[in-house]
């Protein structure tokens, strides 16, 4: 898993502040994310990594700083904005799979209205991705008839569809019962062996330690640690990373 | 109660004539709701505060007021309405097309009115909506207007369909102001007509007219209710 970064990073983030209120969610954080590469973010609830992570395609405007993807600053609005969060994939805690449309609609939407595919080309593509994260025989139900495990597989081959250069996971096994995390991290997984560049927030050590190659913790809205997992989870550097996981591992 | 038997061309045509009002106040209504409603939600914050400011004057202004603007302001702003004369409907609906403008300033009165609570209550139905839905709607890169076509509005509509029933069934019902203009012959001018010039008793009058209104409100709201359990089955 090393090496995977070649050329320019494709996300930077630079000396980012965002206040909620009189609450400093994300202070001063500085971080770049190569190509391919997959960075794990965790740190205590209130931390700022969700906002972070949301903060990537915008779903969180931000005080002050920069960030740019591919090269190209965040655009601000409009149709600039639409198009860079097509190509940024986004899974949710709580999935958010299109409550009025079939399992297939819901990876099919985005090509067709976005990319102005021709539905039959998203239909069979849409397919082939519901068979990769295993749900290929439900395509016709719709997202309440699904379990957990199934609606969040269902959301990932749903941004994977708009074939994005990066994918955004925020505590995606969060709202999970224990036995679907599995499935979810799987899929997960296999993609980061595939290349893809991740940017996951999560509280499954288990993930971090195996599939990234950097974790990154974050408290009080400050990013506290940047290393590769291996140093990270032996020896961490800071008092508040040490007392994190000391609160974590021992159960 | 004779007067209802003799008298039935008189209910009927003004029956007809409410429920032509009706119909186009239906219609404009639900069009320049949605269109205020658009502004409401709308990023855009100078359209935000028009939408707001929309249905802050016509949901708090009393549809008298309204009316009285409409068929004394827009004279004096030498406008007979002349654009509510649409070729093909004013051939559905003669009114729109007479020479007496009345017709016509009753209708933009009724049409500007609703369109105030047209709007909350479809805007009632989209935050019925998780914002998660607009979110995962946005993180796949589809804009504001196909966010609003394609996730959040079918799905709003199920929220806004029985206060919508509401809101038409309330506008029926002020269709009645109109009359009492003493200009259109409506429904609720047959009551004028037959009572004061014709003499006939009150009472009679009344429960015709009465039973007028119900045929056109109560099937309305039966079929709310019909909607409305049909969607409890759905979930």
């Amino acid at each position: 898993m090393d090496d995977v970064t070649t050329g320019e990073p494709l996300i930077v983030l630079d000396a980012v502040n965002k206040w909620f209120g009189p609450l400093h969610v994300l202070d001063d954080v500085s971080l770049s994310v190569g190509r391919g590469e997959v960075v794990v973010v965790i740190g205590p609830s209130g931390s700022g990594k969700s906002t972070l992570c949301r903060a990537i395609n915008r779903l969180e405007p931000i005080n002050s700083g920069t960030i740019t993807f591919d090269g190209q600053p965040l655009p601000a609005e409009g149709k600039p904005l639409a198009k860079l969060r097509s190509e940024v994939g986004m899974v949710f805690q709580s999935f958010n799979l299109f409550a009025h449309k079939t399992i297939l609609e819901n990876v099919t939407l985005g090509p067709i209205k976005v990319r102005k595919e021709k539905p039959a080309a998203a239909r069979e593509r849409g397919l082939a991705l519901l068979d990769r994260v295993g749900i290929a025989n439900q395509a016709d139900k719709f997202p309440a008839q699904l379990s957990g495990g199934q609606q969040q597989r269902v959301a990932i081959a749903r941004a994977l569809a708009m074939q994005p250069k990066a994918m955004l996971f925020d505590e995606p096994t969060s709202a999970l019962d224990p036995e679907m995390v599995g499935e979810v991290l799987d899929v997960m997984t296999s993609l980061a062996s595939d290349g893809m560049t991740m940017v996951v927030v999560t509280h499954e050590m288990g993930f971090a330690r195996h599939a990234a190659n950097r974790v990154i913790f974050m408290a009080d809205g400050q990013l506290v640690e940047d290393a590769p997992p291996a140093e990270f989870f032996a020896n961490p550097r800071s008092e508040r990373a040490r007392d994190f996981l000391s609160k974590i591992l021992t159960h | 109660m004779n007067v209802l038997i003799d008298k039935f061309d008189v209910f009927a045509g003004g029956f007809w004539l409410t429920l032509q009002i009706c119909l186009l106040a239906a219609i404009g209504a639900l069009l320049l709701g949605a269109i205020v409603a658009v502004l409401r939600i709308s990023p855009v914050p100078p359209l935000r505060a028009l939408g707001t400011s929309y249905v802050n004057i016509f949901r708090n202004m009393p549809l008298t007021v309204v009316m009285f603007f409409a068929a004394f302001g827009l004279p004096a702003l030498g406008s007979n309405a002349d654009f509510l004369r649409i070729p093909v409907l004013d051939s559905l609906f003669s009114r729109l097309g007479t020479d007496l403008p009345y017709f016509r300033f009753a209708l933009i009165a009724l049409v500007l009115y609703t369109a105030a609570f047209v709007c909350e209550a479809l805007r009632s139905g989209v935050n019925a909506v998780p914002a998660g839905q607009a979110e995962a709607a946005r993180s796949l890169g589809l804009t504001f207007g196909q966010n609003l076509r394609y996730v959040v509005l079918p799905q709003s509509w199920q929220a806004s369909v029985v206060p919508l029933g509401s809101v038409i069934i309330a506008m029926i019902k002020n269709s009645a102001l109109a009359g009492f203009f003493g200009i259109v012959g409506d429904l609720s001018a047959t009551a004028d007509q037959l009572t004061g010039a014709e003499g006939y008793a009150f009472v009679p009058v009344a429960i015709g007219i009465s039973v007028g209104y119900l045929i056109m409100t109560v099937p309305l709201g039966t079929l709310l209710d019909r909607i409305e359990k049909r969607q409890a089955v759905a979930r």
